[in-house]
């Protein structure tokens, strides 16, 4: 602390020792309770309608279409089969899965080699990119949605999963080099040198050395890409938006799923649709919440 | 081992760069060409027309409720947040009073920021759709069922051109309380203790622990939230689509300009007139970006 806004009470009346000493301890007292009550019921909000989804998809369509405050009668799993059969669940989830599999190891594998690159050694124009880079985490992806288009459709990459990883991968580069410049810069410099001393060559330091001692980084922003990418809902919509239902991904195929439950009147199928593109997110979510929470924020807290 | 320097340098940044000029940089530069053509149609010759898009956009009623919407989304969606994630994040972290010389969390702190933040990991677009069931206009919504156990009439939350809007800002303000929770508890823990033991000393309560020293401490924090919800209000795009009646309805009162840029483009195929559309909102995102850090811009308090 250099400035003097915060210290000035502590020079100018350090004279209340006794009042300190009561709050040693935490009453429960009145504001503890309220506090209690507001964030039990912030909780319950979260809780409230995913539990409730779940829950929905057990009832039958008149259950739907009755009381929406009751349990369902019987717990069966024919909605759960029919949305991963008939409404295809189980096929969006599988390309997601191969999408976001490659295109977050992309994403990785060439943002970090940008990154390290751009981080680590001078050379004219290294500035440039790194600003050619940067600056596309400030422009809306709106912008480009037209040419963006195009440009996939005159690649002959339109409605194929391949156009789609590409199109995950660069726009993932941007907060990825800017993320992981910034952390191989405060990356001791003496152990590179070393193994380029004992003669390793610049690309198998990176990949031995250089990667395994910048693997915290390398997680958190795996994390961040792995959940924007299995998220996206925009990018599959325009560049799988011709006549490949087969080829959708989970957000894509559950949304279409409840613009058509009106017509078919399957709402259980919905719910267990929606239930099962849920259910994943929330497992990963909770076994790696520290990870996740650390990995979603540190864009923010640099 | 000079000699390798270059061509491994040429080597590491010749694929990402090559990818990101592809996808990302020249349709950026191409959107501003083509907001200049009357390009309609996949197969149509686009000619060049000037500004003409952007004077039609000036007499566009649709466009002018977009933005309208991106004004409310603007100034209420980031203020509800920021001020229940403060509140949420100040409880968790610091209104445990102190033990052992250091402040506290309230009990359970750590299970309650696990279920806040539980809603940023999941799609938009799914939880546009789980919001379809909540909202329902009749009994078997959730929301409105809840009412009905109390008797109070049914709610048109989403087809009610009043309210909305105000409906999809809370689902917005939903899913984004615990990320601002998680953001902010960080930028606490990282306020010394000893600021907070000499507030205590002094016999500070509560409401001055947090208005008088933790708020000013967490200014830098709290202007990052403010540009990150900001963009966000800029897009919404998912949630409208999902969520809203008639994808931006009813009677385009909830409809924002993703929306209009997306319906343009690819249900109309106006591509010159979308890209007009998203020149604009470009701009809108850049300013509102730059007057965030003029006017939040203060001495940066070092610790």
């Amino acid at each position: 602390m250099t400035t003097d806004t915060a210290h000035k009470p502590d020079a100018t009346r350090r004279t209340a020792p006794a009042r300190a000493g009561r709050r040693v301890r935490n009453p429960l007292g009145a504001f503890g309770v309220l506090a209690h009550v507001a964030l039990l019921v912030w909780a319950i909000l979260i809780i409230g309608p995913i539990l409730w989804t779940f829950l929905s998809s057990f009832k039958t369509n008149t259950e739907i279409f009755g009381d929406a405050i009751t349990l369902p009668a019987s717990f069966g799993w024919d909605a759960w089969g029919r949305a991963w059969d008939k409404a295809h669940i189980g096929q969006y989830m599988l390309n997601t899965v191969l999408v976001v599999a490659c295109s977050t190891a992309g994403t990785m594998l060439l943002g970090s080699m940008a990154a390290y690159v751009l981080a680590r050694y001078t050379f004219p124009g290294n500035r440039l990119v790194y600003f050619l880079f940067v600056s596309g985490m400030t422009f809306p992806v709106f912008l480009a949605l037209v040419p963006l288009f195009f440009v996939v459709k005159n690649l002959g990459l339109i409605d194929t999963h391949l156009g789609l990883i590409l199109v995950y991968i660069a726009y993932s580069l941007p907060f990825t080099v800017f993320f992981l410049s910034a952390f191989f810069k405060t990356l001791p410099t003496s152990v590179a040198e070393a193994a380029m001393m004992d003669g390793c060559s610049h690309t198998r330091t990176f990949f031995q050395v250089m990667m395994p001692m910048a693997k915290p980084g390398l997680i958190s922003i795996t994390i961040f890409n792995i959940l924007g990418q299995w998220n996206q809902y925009l990018l599959p919509i325009v560049l799988l938006s011709g006549n490949v239902e087969d080829k959708w991904v989970i957000t894509q195929g559950v949304a279409n799923i409840s613009t058509n439950a009106g017509y078919e009147a399957d709402w259980p199928g919905l719910f267990a649709a929606l239930s099962m593109a849920i259910i994943p997110v929330m497992i990963i979510y909770i076994i790696f919440q520290r990870q996740i929470q650390s990995g979603l924020t540190s864009g923010a807290v640099k | 081992m000079r000699q390798g320097k270059y061509p491994f340098i040429v080597g590491f940044l010749a694929a990402p760069v090559l990818l990101y000029v592809v996808f990302v940089i020249s349709p950026y530069v191409q959107a501003f060409q083509i907001s200049m053509t009357n390009w309609k149609g996949i197969s149509a010759n686009p000619q060049f027309i000037g500004l003409e898009n952007f004077a039609r956009l000036f007499e566009d009623e649709i466009f002018w409720a977009a933005v309208r919407h991106h004004g409310v989304l603007l100034l209420v969606m980031p203020l509800v947040t920021i001020v229940i994630a403060l509140f949420f994040a100040f409880l968790l972290n610091l209104s445990g009073g102190q033990r052992d010389g250091r402040m506290t969390g309230i009990w359970g702190s750590k299970v309650y920021r696990v279920i806040f933040f539980l809603p940023q990991v999941l799609a938009v677009a799914i939880v546009g759709v789980l919001f379809q069931a909540i909202y329902r206009p009749d009994g078997t919504g959730v929301i409105n069922g809840l009412l009905g156990k109390i008797g109070v009439e049914p709610v048109g939350w989403l087809i009610d051109p009043d309210i909305a809007l105000l409906s999809i800002i809370a689902v917005m303000v939903w899913q984004a309380v615990g990320f601002y929770v998680v953001l902010f508890s960080a930028g606490m823990s990282s306020i010394p203790k000893d600021v907070f033991e000499a507030a205590a000393l002094d016999g500070a309560g509560r409401f001055t622990l947090f208005f008088r020293i933790t708020i000013p401490l967490l200014w830098d924090t709290m202007q990052v939230a403010w540009i990150y919800l900001g963009i966000a209000a800029f897009d919404a795009f998912a949630l409208v689509q999902v969520l809203s009646v008639d994808r931006g309805g009813p009677d385009n009162s909830t409809t924002v300009l993703p929306m209009e840029i997306w319906r343009t483009a690819f249900n109309f195929s106006k591509f010159g007139y979308a890209s007009a559309m998203g020149v604009a909102l470009f701009f809108m995102t850049i300013t509102f970006a730059a007057l965030t850090l003029r006017v939040t811009r203060r001495e940066r308090l070092e610790f």
